[in-house]
């Protein structure tokens, strides 16, 4: 237990240590400022909720967790240093849920930090807090299934653009699977049963409800076992390809 | 101790180490010699337990690195090739950080961060963020940071590429004042550094052992062991050669034309020493050196890694 917090007290410095941490909170408040304001109509709409905030979130999230993601395993790998990691008495599990445990919770404090839209909507109107209290729980859960496929796809390359590319389009697939666009291209030639399991490992399906407040136990679970998987797989690769 | 028994590591068709099974014990300092490629730094990754074996097996201080790769490493410092580290920490946390996971703490922690602040001498750069170091400083911190636990094995890869000989020399009296209880794997290009630190030499190349010997046991392979050699301040070169052939205790002689010294190579175990110095006074030779030969390190790599002597 120790190690992991060792390692994710190190990481979530690393990333205060560099430029990055800024920019990207800088850069999320303003995106999610605009998006809310102009894309969201949030005064237009007349209503004192935060359903055109959160509804951003999956598409923000889209770009700007792989960006946090990106470095975990890639930089270690091109500096060489995952060999220092790896030789020090950490169990792979360890280091990979001590990088996970500090990339989200750095997307925790960005998420934290767009509290002054709560105010706003508080001082507006009177909005169901319990409804949004929810919808942020389910904006960080997705936050973390997207976090768990960049500590996977960062642990197979040692290439940071790579790394970030390839777990947008992974993470685009997962947001969509129950959307056409995905499940067009499967009907044709898959078994019902196959598409339907796709269809059920949407993102937006699974935000969705969390986003209008409704807590389902099921989409609860969905994120925890989606982050248990990928950073299972993470810990495969990494076992298969260390010295790569 | 270290055990390795037919440790093997194949890269598709390659084989990189094959079937090495070595024992190091504790007051070994153990060289590893071989040309690029030879699969020192294999061999050394999986001793550390960065990379795992193809087939074979691999101990430290008894426990295994496939089944408690965590128990070993524990009692194990390393210091990778190219001494890598987190560039944006500055010394200072790195150090803590890897004092940390070590799981140092309290007086101990102090005193042993003091100790390799000292013994590498990082006072001066405890703040600076390792990516701003220079090669030598950057070393030094990776070697601090496989000390940091008094570690009762030490393995280090090439842990002196890049020091100016200063540095060189400081960090070989590290290796060797830490001799003495402990268990110490180095990788080296360099012969001298075998001469100078190792009580014990492996050589390797295309992942086979060849050689396991004591530098001087090594350096007695060589032809020119015991070998005499002399050059003149003035007089005929092919005068003396002969004088040296009719010698009964001298083998051959050699001219090197290029520096103008002559070598004279013994037959049997006689020391050709003082009947050469006896010679040469009698005679009255206008000699400008004359000394006796341990043997040539280099000579004896190049036979033993190009095949002639293995």
């Amino acid at each position: 237990m120790s190690q992991i917090r060792i390692i994710f007290k190190r990481e979530l410095a690393a990333y205060f240590s560099t430029p990055l941490a800024f920019v990207f909170i800088v850069i999320f408040q303003l995106l999610s400022g605009a998006f809310t304001f102009y894309l969201g109509n949030f005064f237009e709409r007349g209503q004192a909720d935060l359903a055109s905030f959160f509804g951003f979130h999956p598409w923000l999230f889209l770009f700007l967790i792989p960006a946090i993601s990106m470095r975990l395993w890639a930089e270690e790998r091109s500096s060489g240093s995952i060999e220092l990691l790896l030789c020090l008495p950490v169990t792979l599990w360890q280091a990979t849920l001590g990088k996970f445990l500090a990339a989200w919770t750095f997307s925790a404090i960005a998420l934290a930090l767009t509290f002054p839209i709560w105010i706003t909507v508080n001082y507006l109107g009177q909005p169901d807090n319990g409804a949004i209290v929810t919808a942020y729980l389910g904006s960080l859960l997705m936050a973390g299934g997207f976090m768990a496929i960049g500590v996977c796809i960062s642990a197979t390359t040692r290439n940071q653009v790579i790394a970030f590319i390839i777990t947008v389009v992974v993470c685009f697939l997962f947001l969509l699977s129950g959307f056409g666009l995905v499940l067009d291209v499967l009907r044709g030639w898959l078994p019902q049963l196959i598409v339907d399991t796709v269809a059920s490992f949407s993102f937006l399906t699974h935000f969705q409800s969390l986003s209008k407040g409704v807590i389902d136990l099921r989409d609860i679970v969905f994120f925890a076992l989606l982050i248990t998987g990928w950073l299972y797989a993470s810990t495969v690769v990494l076992n298969l390809k260390k010295a790569d | 101790m270290i055990k390795t028994e037919n440790l093997t590591r194949r890269y598709g068709d390659l084989i990189a180490v094959d079937s090495l099974s070595i024992s190091v014990e504790p007051g070994q300092v153990l060289g590893f010699l071989g040309p690029n490629g030879a699969g020192k730094t294999t061999t050394m990754r999986m001793i550390a337990g960065f990379i795992a074996p193809s087939a074979g097996t691999v101990s430290v201080c008894g426990h295994s690195l496939t089944a408690n790769p965590v128990a070993a490493q524990a009692c194990m410092g390393y210091l990778p090739e190219g001494a890598p580290g987190y560039d944006e920490m500055s010394v200072q946390g790195f150090l803590r950080f890897i004092a940390d996971i070590r799981g140092l703490d309290g007086d101990f922690r102090r005193s042993r961060m003091a100790d390799v602040i000292e013994r590498l001498h990082l006072a001066p750069v405890l703040r600076q963020r390792l990516e701003t170091l220079s090669k030598g400083f950057r070393r030094r911190v990776g070697l601090a940071q496989a000390i940091i636990h008094d570690p009762q094995v030490l393995i280090l890869d090439e842990p002196t590429d890049g020091l100016d000989p200063n540095q060189k020399q400081e960090v070989r009296q590290l290796i060797q004042d830490m001799a003495a209880d402990k268990i110490i794997v180095i990788s080296t290009h360099m012969l001298e550094e075998v001469d100078a630190v190792c009580n014990r030499v492996m050589i390797i190349a295309a992942g086979r052992l060849l050689a396991d010997d004591t530098p001087d046991g090594l350096i007695a392979r060589s032809r020119y062991h015991n070998a005499v050699s002399l050059s003149l301040a003035a007089g005929s070169l092919d005068k003396i050669k002969t004088d040296l052939a009719a010698l009964p205790q001298v083998a051959s002689v050699e001219l090197d034309q290029a520096t103008g010294r002559i070598t004279a190579f013994p037959a049997g175990d006689q020391p050709l020493l003082p009947d050469i110095s006896r010679l040469a006074s009698d005679r009255s030779w206008n000699l400008k050196e004359l000394h006796l030969e341990r043997g040539r390190m280099e000579e004896v790599f190049r036979n033993i890694t190009t095949g002639h002597n293995a």
